[in-house]
């Protein structure tokens, strides 16, 4: 019998499974903070987390957390440092893996959460926090967004974290996990690496504000186990971040 | 006995008439989306200040709020929204629409609005970094500029120093000299107190002085930075405090779903600002159930540290 979850509780394990054991992580906001600690609970027991806060953990927050400055995230912590103690890491190139959000993408993984005017009148977003600096020197960077037409742009109005461009120092984008597939950005060029369950790559296209490479032969995403949905339920137990109305099959 | 003039302790009121000036560069919301000094940020309303500039990494709502009531200029900050549901619509109405008035954004990510401060601490007029390069924020920025790597190698960028005029923060406790134990995540709160020509420390306990000295590694800010020390238990929330307070993320919600409108914004300015004099009423207003079910009673205490000579 495979299990019901949620578009949300997939995005969750499929960005866990960026992390590789043993690699130090700059975790990020929201859907990230969960991934952290799924990875730690299966495959990446090893891993390190950093947070922009200061905070330096190598177990999964002790109870739900909304942010990663909530107590739970706290306690237990291995350091709890200042922000530029852990951003001068980031710096060093001592992170291997960071997770940034996106109101907006292009083709070179340019993410914009500043300002735009992609529907007419201009709207103000809340701006980088940490994702610039994520994006700028991390050793690779994992985004996550929702996937629709108007974020996915031929060109954003503003990047905010700079995607691939001639000269850049390191890392880069290297995959997209989007509402509707997870997404290989490493070469330049975006390409499909897997479609959620039930997705199909005319969705994907029509949902694409610009082209993007998509193999007949493109599989499904893995749908979580049973092992990662039990952890994603005990950490998330409300549905807070992972609960949405579209099921997966 | 301590002279009024070296006694530092001040009610919340006292510190914000005496060292918040309008115009003033104002640093909080240092330690990210934990101990926010909503408090005195609600005092810097009821007192009317305008034309501020202020100064944070992520503010969570405290800048939104401030914005919309009209007391600031200038925002330089790398995210300005609510963490428990994105938009600041303060913000957005200020920036977008000039209400109640225009301000001017100087957009920074994290870790420039550190370097800044860093900068100021240390007395430098700039620090250099490789962050921001190849994207939007640090092109025509006016305090971020491209430098040449004087021992020849790659070109950096240049973060000007962030100098606050006063930096508030939110300490677990302090002793009456301002001298201030803090723990847990730190965001730039030692930075901005360096840096800041003046610093009010509002703590959840005043302590004798052999507690600090108890723990000097715990002393993040050296009181004879401190220019007011501010007894307020509870003055951080709704955000949390490490053995302290739990965060109360039914709050952040809703303000953010109060303050989509200007008329939003106004009941909740007036409910839970302008109709009550101080902290102490605000916590009565949210009722002692509420108040209770965000107290920490528990205890994680760290194990000892034997400073014996």
């Amino acid at each position: 019998m495979i299990a019901t979850y949620t578009r949300k509780e997939l995005m969750v394990v499929a960005a866990a499974r960026e992390i590789r054991d043993g690699e130090v992580v700059f975790v990020g906001m929201r859907l990230p903070l969960l991934g952290f600690g799924l990875a730690k609970a299966t495959h990446a027991p090893t891993a390190i987390g950093l947070f922009e806060n200061g905070v330096i953990r190598d177990r999964p927050a002790e109870a739900f957390i909304y942010t990663m400055g909530d107590p739970p995230n706290i306690v237990g912590a291995i350091a709890c440092l200042g922000l530029n103690d852990v951003m001068s890491l980031l710096q060093q190139g001592r992170v291997d893996v960071g997770f940034i959000g996106g109101a907006e993408i292009d083709p070179q993984g340019n993410l914009n959460t500043t300002r735009t005017s992609g529907s007419g009148s201009m709207v103000r977003l809340p701006g980088s926090g940490g994702g610039g600096d994520i994006a700028s020197l991390a050793g690779r960077t994992v985004l996550i967004m929702e996937h629709e037409p108007r974020r996915f742009r031929e060109r954003v109005d503003y990047i905010t974290s700079p995607g691939h461009f001639p000269g850049r120092r390191r890392g880069g984008p290297a995959t997209l996990i989007t509402t509707l597939g997870v997404f290989d950005l490493s070469s330049g060029e975006v390409r499909a690496a897997s479609l959620h369950p039930g997705v199909t790559a005319a969705q994907v296209r029509a949902a694409t504000g610009f082209t993007i490479a998509i193999d007949d032969s493109v599989p499904a995403t893995t749908p979580p186990s049973t092992d990662e949905l039990a952890y994603i339920r005990r950490a998330d137990p409300d549905g807070f971040w992972t609960g949405d109305r579209t099921k997966g099959e | 006995m301590e002279s009024p003039l070296t006694n530092k302790r001040r009610s919340l009121a006292e510190a914000i008439a005496e060292q918040v000036h309008d115009g003033d560069a104002v640093a909080l919301g240092l330690a990210l989306e934990s101990g926010i000094p909503f408090a005195a940020v609600h005092e810097i309303i009821r007192q009317r200040r305008k034309d501020l500039t202020l100064i944070g990494p992520i503010s969570d709502m405290a800048f939104d709020q401030l914005i919309a009531a009209g007391t600031v200029a200038k925002v330089i900050a790398a995210w300005v929204g609510n963490v428990a549901g994105g938009s600041g619509y303060g913000f957005r109405r200020a920036y977008e629409q000039g209400h109640p008035r225009r301000i001017v954004m100087e957009d920074h990510s994290n870790f420039t609005v550190g370097l800044g401060l860093k900068a100021a601490a240390m007395g430098l007029p700039y620090l250099p970094t490789f962050t921001g390069m190849g994207g939007d924020i640090v092109r025509g920025h006016p305090r971020i500029r491209p430098i040449e790597d004087p021992f020849g190698g790659p070109g950096l960028l240049a973060v000007g120093a962030i100098k606050p005029d006063v930096a508030i923060v939110h300490a677990q406790r302090a002793d009456a000299s301002g001298n201030a134990h803090l723990w847990g995540n730190l965001g730039l709160t030692v930075e901005a107190a360096y840096a800041a020509r003046r610093t009010i420390v509002v703590c959840e306990e005043i302590v004798p002085d052999d507690v600090i000295r108890s723990d000097p590694n715990r002393t993040m800010i050296p009181g004879f930075l401190v220019t007011a020390v501010v007894e307020e238990p509870g003055g951080a929330l709704p955000s949390s405090v490490q053995g302290y307070w739990r965060r109360d993320f039914q709050t952040f919600l809703a303000y953010h779903g109060l303050s989509k409108t200007p008329d939003g914004y106004q009941s909740w300015l007036k409910e839970w600002v302008l109709d009550l004099p101080d902290r102490r009423a605000y916590l009565r207003h949210m009722g002692e159930a509420a108040v209770e079910r965000l107290r920490v009673r528990d205890r994680r205490l760290a194990a000892a540290a034997n400073f014996a000579p």
